[in-house]
């Protein structure tokens, strides 16, 4: 087979797989899913299918739960997925007026990615940050506090790295 | 990078917040950890379970059901294997709590689970974790690995013969699977979609086998229960609302935060002693008590006590414990908009009148929001609230329409304004064009 994955990645398929009962492979299927997702950036027609395999399931029943779960994409993002909450303790914090801001400093409309793929955003629901609002999160990375010029830090901090 | 804690908390589920290193297994054996444990073993299965019944716990997830009574509801002797589920899945607008307690204490929420594993003679346990807070599945991880070398899970616990297995399991976003049986589904690897209840999880949960599902901070409670006594739980809340709870505050507030506090704290209480009052030269416009799903309080209502039955009493609900403040800064009708977009975001599709519902809610609301529309749409969306309720597979229609339905009817006034305001304006602007 074509598709190959990393060492830590297969790992944590492995350890996943054996956590349910026998017979019970199916309930590996969403965090192999986002797993490998963290490693291959998107879900390919490949990807599935070879999740379907190792779970024993069918391959509908894979491409289900990909239609279902917001954070699995078939689409590719940003190297670095800038999530900015507008949900109702973010938006009386300035969460609405943060999301614009990082709208137009980098002129990306909601889902979009930069040119280069350095960059995407997304508008999210709330991300249990509520009492710390405004929060952002960077792929897995919490911010909280995020005034326009902490956002533009970050942005500055991000591509410093790229 | 979180709040400052406050001097009126009392701290029972953050005792070791703070304390360095609380997440690793020697500070928590340093502090009392497992201790719980070893007691409940001793005390035996009903024991525990009367424990439980006598702290007067409710479930912290949202509907508050008493925790002692669902323990009783398993059947234990069932030859069926028993699974311990920890609804690890916090989504609710306004909630954040749970979130402190994996990263501050992974150890008293994996000992509220053992000690649920021992008293329902289960072997397997699972930790539901939203995929956003992917921070928390490493270090819930590194927790039970080192739980595992002391021997609180695994093969022949402390001796007693008793086996248990405990994994973490990752979401990948959606709201819905913080309801029990839509998580139970997401746990099989299907779509997160709610089951018909009855049967419910206690018999036909997780692969139909008898299940036990509570929050992160119902089995955190667990554990300080057992190892103290349900009496000095108890004693922080009024009778039927026993204990503690981590209360998160935010909106318009000087301290937003989350504190522990005793559920016979009051409203005006939190938000003016713990929280710090309301910015200076503001007033209070709302409050919602319990999350987004919470009926919206004037602040004429707002002086009520923050237990299950005292917020049910004045028609809203305790909920998850997300407080949120609105001051007159805050715009109201955009306020219930971002509500139902959530909604609307979230409903999973499965059953129609939530599907449709939250969908005609957002477009009537967004109309309004421009200022479009007229006050027969402010009527509609009270009527399409109406006609939601209680007619959904699950809690997430009642949770659309509930604080929908109690904004415009409270608010009409507001709604009133706004699209006066907006179409004075037009009027003027095309007044200007012509001129």
């Amino acid at each position: 087979m074509s598709l190959s994955l990393s060492a830590t990645t297969e790992a944590r398929w492995q350890k996943i797989l054996d956590a349910y009962p026998e017979g019970r492979k199916r309930s590996a299927v969403i965090p192999m899913l986002i797993f490998a997702q963290d490693e291959t950036g998107i879900i390919t027609r490949e990807l599935m299918e070879e999740i379907a395999r190792r779970a024993e399931v069918e391959y509908l029943q894979v491409e289900e739960v990909v239609g279902f779960y917001s954070m699995l994409r078939k689409q590719p993002l940003g190297k670095y997925h800038v999530q900015v909450c507008t949900n109702i303790s973010c938006m009386l914090a300035g969460g609405m007026e943060l999301w614009q801001h990082a709208c137009q400093s980098l002129h990306l409309g909601n889902k979009q990615t930069s040119k280069d793929g350095l960059i995407s955003i997304e508008e999210v629901e709330c991300m249990g940050a509520c009492s710390w609002a405004p929060a952002i999160e960077v792929n897995y990375d919490f911010h909280h506090h995020v005034t326009p010029a902490r956002f533009d830090e970050i942005i500055a901090e991000i591509k410093g790295k790229g | 990078m979180f709040n400052q804690p406050s001097p009126h908390e009392v701290k029972i589920l953050t005792r070791r917040f703070g304390v360095e290193n609380s997440f690793r297994i020697d500070v928590s054996l340093a502090h009392q950890g497992y201790e719980g444990l070893k007691k409940a073993i001793a005390m035996g299965a009903d024991a525990v379970i009367n424990e439980v019944k006598a702290s007067a716990l409710r479930g912290r997830g949202g509907a508050g059901f008493p925790t002692g009574m669902k323990w009783s509801f398993i059947p234990r002797t069932s030859p069926k294997p028993k699974y311990i589920v920890c609804n690890a899945d916090e989504s609710e607008p306004g909630t954040c709590k749970d979130r402190l307690l994996i990263q501050n204490d992974p150890h008293s929420l994996i000992e509220g689970i053992a000690i649920a594993g021992f008293t329902m003679n289960s072997n397997k346990g699972y930790i539901y974790v939203r995929g956003e807070y992917r921070y928390l599945i490493s270090i819930l991880e590194t927790a039970i690995a080192e739980a595992y070398q002391h021997n609180f899970l695994g093969k022949n616990i402390q001796g007693t013969g008793w086996d248990f297995d405990l994994h973490v399991h990752s979401g990948a976003g959606a709201y819905e699977c913080g309801e029990e049986s839509a998580l139970l589904n997401s746990l099989e690897g299907k779509r997160g979609t709610p089951r018909l209840k009855p049967p419910f999880p206690a018999t036909h949960g997780l692969y139909q086998s008898p299940t036990l599902l509570n929050n992160v901070e119902s089995f955190c409670a667990v554990t300080h229960i057992i190892r103290d006594g349900a009496a000095e739980f108890a004693k922080h809340g009024p009778e039927k609302s026993g204990g503690t709870r981590l209360m998160c505050i935010s909106g318009h507030v000087q301290r937003p935060g989350v504190y522990e506090l005793p559920l016979s704290t009051t409203l005006p209480f939190l938000i003016n002693e713990v929280a710090g009052g309301l910015r200076p030269g503001r007033t209070l416009k709302a409050v919602q008590p319990g999350g987004s799903s919470s009926p919206i309080l004037l602040p004429e209502e707002c002086n009520v006590g923050l237990d299950f039955d005292s917020l049910a009493k004045a028609g809203t609900m305790a909920g998850s414990g997300g407080i949120v403040v609105l001051d007159d800064t805050a715009d109201i009708v955009s306020y219930a908009l971002r509500i139902i977009r959530f909604y609307q975001h979230e409903s999973c599709g499965w059953c129609i009148p939530c599907r449709e519902g939250t969908t005609w809610l957002k477009k009537i609301l967004e109309r309004l929001d421009r200022g479009e529309g007229s006050m027969k749409d402010v009527d509609l969306v009270g009527e399409l609230a109406k006609n939601m309720f209680g007619r959904t597979f699950c809690a997430l229609g009642d949770a659309a329409a509930w604080p929908t339905g109690s904004i415009v009817k409270k608010f009409r006034g507001e709604f009133e304004t706004k699209l006066a305001t907006y179409q004075a304006r037009e009027i003027s602007a095309e007044l200007v064009t012509i001129g």
